[in-house]
Formats: structure tokens, C-alpha cells, sequence
């Protein structure tokens, strides 16, 4: 009970610094949806990280690096130190200086007028905030059943996730984006001192973590959990394209825009490899330590394995204080929810005649209403299908993809002149035909899905290698169909320009002029 | 593109072939202070040549048309 209470004092303080965060506010749209574009370099660095990480960072990581071993390292920390400081430098800065120049708070918002159409402005806000939905039922998700599992029981998972989607609903409603920054911000550091302490104190209870390593080292059973044997090289290659999903999610995308200067950006581009080797270091190796700790549990139960060895290895007070950094983690919901907010107001109220009707103060009450409806429907999703939480799981493995493949359009539009709106539209709707044939062969082959360590399996006989069913994924030609699907856009997306009439001057010379500054 | 981009762009692709590590390099060596397992040793490595190669970005290809400051 005690962890849960020192929980209850963190909540307490995050909801202090949010509502704080309204007595800066100037009421203004902008001030509401973009902190005023005022957010120096550290709290820019420490917010994008926050937002980025989620509780996969912590929990998924290590129930993963229990299940295929230190190879997750790798995997996925390595990958993503590279790959996402590249989109922020790449993508993010142009992003900024567009936004700032042309007043767009959204991706959408750019797209619109990139490309001088509608429509695929409102097909991609329709995409993008059909996946962005399962992050925030999972987020709630994720705050009930960690209140439950720290309290004991004492909270349940229902009265956790309420507690959660209250407090993230009132500093998201009063705060705006400046309250999710700045709890963003306390967050961070929270969850980056957690790998540290976390290590450090279960080391000292187990009497050092050498014993331990030697000991799965020399058992020929666990000694792969040392290396990447349970990675296959086709996977560990193709995995490299899923960190291109960072800058296409709206809420990185807009977090992008709240920076006060462009050189903000600098210092989160040379720090994020090693702000994501802080959280993910202790994590993987944590989740191997697990390994040795609680062997044979099964894939969905490993997820709770940094739970299991703080409860066990910690007082209950410093567990708390480790479990708050959890939560800190878990509850990145609040910039999902800020960014479906300001898409739902800006991209569909203030663009279909909500802005000239009723006025920029009224667009702000209209997105205060929207983070109540999402807060308060994906609370009730997250109780309904409790059940279904393997549902989600997926479609967040999916929505990586999809976000991924949708990349292309991106740098098409900031670099490529010919680029337009058909390109655009091809590609768009390439990502959505391939996640609709992805997610039917996942649930075609859930039945043949090989235990972990064993080979997988075909899907169709007759098409041999093409189709392969692995433990909790399809995979084409053994490669993650993430790489094809980044392919595919990027191909419709050339193929499509190419035969289609190229934007208007006017279009160009607004984004690309012929001094070279867009 | 100037020189100095394509070299950087060349140095991107080289750090990104050293972390597909296609000779596996990262399974191979001892446990380091009997602690880290060559693997994490390999990427931890990786992870501060990432910053460095950001660092590198930062410093010598930096959009200058985007410092200028609705």
C-alpha cells in the first residue's frame, strides 16, 4: 500500500506543476496549443524525450530483453539512437521554421497547403488519429494496472485507470501544452534517475549481478539471452526502418513546433542517443537479470519482470518512488491527447469554418472540450476491453509501421520540388492497403504461431518463404514488413509525382524560394 | 550539396553498417568487469558514437537558412 501512496504524492505533484502552468497562460490560441512556441533548450530536450518514450521503454523492454536477451539492445535503443536525432535534425527543424513562418500548428495544417488539396489533408488526419487512438487507451491501460500491481490490489485496475485519466485530463485541460511540457520535462528526469537508482539498489540485494551472468553464461539453456542469436540478421536490419515512425506521430510533430528557436533543437539532437542509453541500458539488462530470477514465464507475462524484481528487491518506499517513475513513463499519454486536441480543433473545427465563425478564443475552449471526450472515451475503452489488451498491443505494433511508411510523404514534401498531391495520396493509401493485409495475416496465422526459439512457420505452403509466421510477428522474406511498407510508400510516392502534373509555381516559390530558405 | 555533406552523409552510412555489425562482432569477447555482456558492451560503444556523429551534424551541416527568426 505504501508504494501506491508515495504514487498518489508524485500525481499530486504533476497535477501542482500542470495547473501551475495556467496561471502563465495568456489564453491565446497559440499560448493554449503551442506554449507560445517559447520552450528553451533543455526543457525541448527533455519534453521530446518524454514524449517519445512511453511505457515500452521500461516495461516493454525488459519483458522483450527476458524473452530474446540482450540483443534488444540493439535492436531497438541502438537503432532509435540514430535514426530518431536524424528526423529531428532532418525533419523536425524544417517543421519548426515552417510553422513558425506560416503559423501551422499540425502536420496537416503543412500538408494542406504543400499540396495544395483538401483531401489528403483530411485523409491523412484521419489515418494518423485512427492510430494514434490504441497509444491512449493503452496508456490508461497501463496507469490502472500499474496503480493495482503496486498497491497489491488495494487500488483496482478501474478506480488506477480513472485516477490516471483524471489527473492527466485536468493539467492537459487547464495547462495546455505548456502543462504537458513542463510535467513532460519533471517526468524525464524522473524515468532517466530510474535506470540508475533501479540498478544499483537490486544489484546490491542479489549481492552483485557477476554471480549472475556468470551463471547464465555457463547454462547452455539462457547463454543465447548473453548474445543476438534470437535475432534473426533479416530482422535486426529491417527493424532499423521503425524509428522513422518518431517524427510522423502528431504529437513529436507538434511538440517540434513549441521550441523557442531552431538552435533548441541542437542540443536535443546530439543528446537523445544518450538520454535512450540511460533509460534502455538498465532496462535490457534488468530484463535478463529477470530472466535468471523468475525463469519460464510466458511471452504476455514478462512485461511486468522490473515490477517483480523492485517489489522483491527494494523497501516499499523506494519501490514507490520507482514505480512513480513507471507511471512517469506509462502516463506519456498527455501530449496523445494534447496533440489529438489540436488536430481535432485545428485541423477539422477551425478548417471547416470554425476559425472565421467563432474566433480564435473559442478554438481554444473547443479543444479544452476535446481533451475531456478523449480522455474520458479512451478511459472507457481502456475498462470495457480490458480483456482485449493483446488487441491493442497489436495495433500499436502496427501503428509503428504505419507511421513509418508514412515517413516518405514527409521528406518528400520538405525536399522533393516535384513532389504532389497525387504522389501523396498513392502512397497514403499504399500504408493503409498494406496495414488492412498485414493485420489479416496476423490474425490468419495466430493459430500456427511458433513457441519463442522456434523456427517460424509459412503461412501458405505454396508460397513458401514469402509469408512467415514468427512468435508475434509476419514477416516477408524473414524481413519486418515495416521495410516494405517504407519502400512501397516511397516508391508510389516518386512514381505517381512523376506522372501526374507537378505543384504550381506559386506553391513552389512559397516553400522552396529561389533563395534557397523554405 | 557540398564536399564536407557528402563526407558527412558517407560517415551516417558508415556508423549505420557498424551498428548492422555483419561480423558480429558484438557476440564475441568476455563479460567486461564480469558485469556487461559483449553485446551491450558493443552498443553502449555505439550509443556515444551515435551522439558523436549528431555532434558532427550539428556542427558542420547545420540549415543556416532556418536561423532566421501568424
Amino acid at each position: 500500500m505504501i508504494p501506491a501512496i508515495v504514487v498518489f504524492i508524485y500525481l499530486a505533484i504533476i497535477l501542482y506543476v500542470g495547473m501551475f502552468a495556467f496561471r502563465r497562460s495568456t489564453g491565446s490560441k497559440e499560448d493554449f496549443f503551442l506554449a507560445s512556441r517559447s520552450l528553451g533548450p533543455w526543457v525541448f530536450l527533455l519534453t521530446v524525450f518524454g514524449t517519445n518514450m512511453t511505457a515500452f521503454a521500461i516495461l516493454g523492454s525488459s519483458g522483450l530483453a527476458y524473452q530474446r536477451g540482450i540483443g534488444v539492445y540493439g535492436l531497438m535503443a541502438s537503432s532509435s539512437g540514430l535514426i530518431i536525432p536524424l528526423t529531428i535534425f532532418l525533419i523536425g527543424t524544417r517543421l519548426w521554421s515552417l510553422g513558425k513562418k506560416h503559423g501551422y500548428m499540425t502536420q496537416v495544417q503543412y500538408f494542406r497547403d504543400r499540396w495544395e488539396c483538401d483531401g489528403i489533408g483530411t485523409v491523412i488526419f484521419a489515418v494518423t488519429a485512427l492510430m494514434m487512438i490504441p497509444y491512449v487507451v493503452i496508456g490508461m491501460m497501463g496507469g490502472g494496472h500499474t496503480l493495482d500491481s503496486l498497491s497489491g490490489g488495494w487500488v483496482p485496475y478501474w478506480l488506477g485507470g480513472a485516477i490516471v485519466a483524471v489527473v492527466v485530463m485536468l493539467y492537459v485541460f487547464f495547462g495546455g501544452m505548456r502543462g504537458v511540457a513542463w510535467v513532460n520535462a519533471l517526468q524525464t528526469v524522473l524515468f532517466l534517475c530510474f535506470g540508475a537508482i533501479a540498478f544499483y539498489l537490486i544489484s546490491r540485494n542479489l549481492g552483485g549481478y557477476d554471480r549472475i551472468m556468470a551463471e547464465i553464461a555457463a547454462d547452455p539453456k539462457d547463454s543465447a539471452l548473453l548474445t543476438r542469436a534470437r535475432i534473426s540478421p533479416q530482422e535486426f536490419f529491417s527493424y532499423t526502418f521503425i524509428p522513422l515512425s518518431a517524427m510522423m506521430f502528431p504529437h513529436m510533430a507538434i511538440m517540434c513546433m513549441t521550441a523557442e528557436k531552431v538552435t533548441s533543437f541542437k542540443r536535443t539532437v546530439v543528446w537523445y542517443p544518450i538520454c535512450i542509453l540511460l533509460i534502455w541500458l538498465p532496462s535490457v539488462y534488468l530484463g535478463i537479470v529477470a530472466a535468471h530470477q523468475f525463469p519460464g514465464l510466458k511471452l504476455g507475462e514478462s512485461d511486468d519482470v522490473i515490477l517483480r524484481l523492485l517489489s522483491g528487491n527494494t523497501d516499499v518506499v523506494v519501490a514507490g518512488i520507482l514505480g512513480a517513475a513507471i507511471m512517469a513513463c506509462v502516463m506519456a499519454t498527455d501530449s496523445q491527447i494534447m496533440a489529438l486536441s489540436t488536430m481535432f480543433s485545428q485541423d477539422v473545427f477551425a478548417h471547416y469554418g470554425g476559425a472565421k465563425k467563432y474566433g480564435g478564443n473559442v478554438q481554444v475552449w473547443m479543444g479544452r472540450a476535446f481533451v475531456i471526450v478523449i480522455a474520458i472515451v479512451s478511459y472507457l475503452l481502456a475498462l470495457a476491453l480490458e480483456g482485449q489488451k493483446s488487441i491493442f498491443d497489436l495495433a500499436i505494433r502496427f501503428g509503428f509501421s504505419g507511421f513509418a511508411a508514412l515517413a516518405p510523404i514527409m521528406l518528400a514534401a520538405l525536399f522533393w520540388r516535384r513532389s504532389n498531391k497525387w504522389g501523396a495520396l498513392a502512397a497514403v493509401l499504399w500504408v493503409v492497403f498494406s496495414m488492412v493485409l498485414l493485420w489479416w495475416l496476423q490474425l490468419h496465422s495466430n493459430g500456427i504461431a511458433p513457441n519463442p526459439g522456434q523456427p517460424p512457420v509459412p503461412i501458405f505452403a505454396g508460397l513458401g518463404g514469402l509469408f512467415l509466421r514468427t512468435p508475434m510477428n509476419v514477416t516477408i522474406f524473414g524481413y519486418m514488413p515495416v521495410m516494405f511498407m517504407c519502400l512501397g510508400s516511397a516508391f508510389w510516392m516518386a512514381l505517381v509525382s512523376l506522372l501526374t502534373p507537378a505543384p504550381t509555381r506559386a506553391t513552389l516559390e512559397k516553400f522552396f524560394p529561389p533563395s534557397g530558405r523554405s | 550539396m557540398k564536399t564536407k555533406h557528402w563526407l558527412l552523409a558517407l560517415w551516417v552510412l558508415i556508423v549505420f553498417i557498424l551498428h548492422q555489425d555483419f561480423w558480429n562482432w558484438s557476440d564475441a569477447g568476455p563479460l567486461l568487469f564480469g558485469l556487461l555482456p559483449p553485446g551491450l558492451t558493443y552498443h553502449l560503444g555505439y550509443s556515444v558514437l551515435a551522439a558523436i556523429t549528431m555532434a558532427l551534424l550539428v556542427h558542420f551541416a547545420w540549415p543556416a537558412d532556418l536561423e532566421e527568426e501568424q
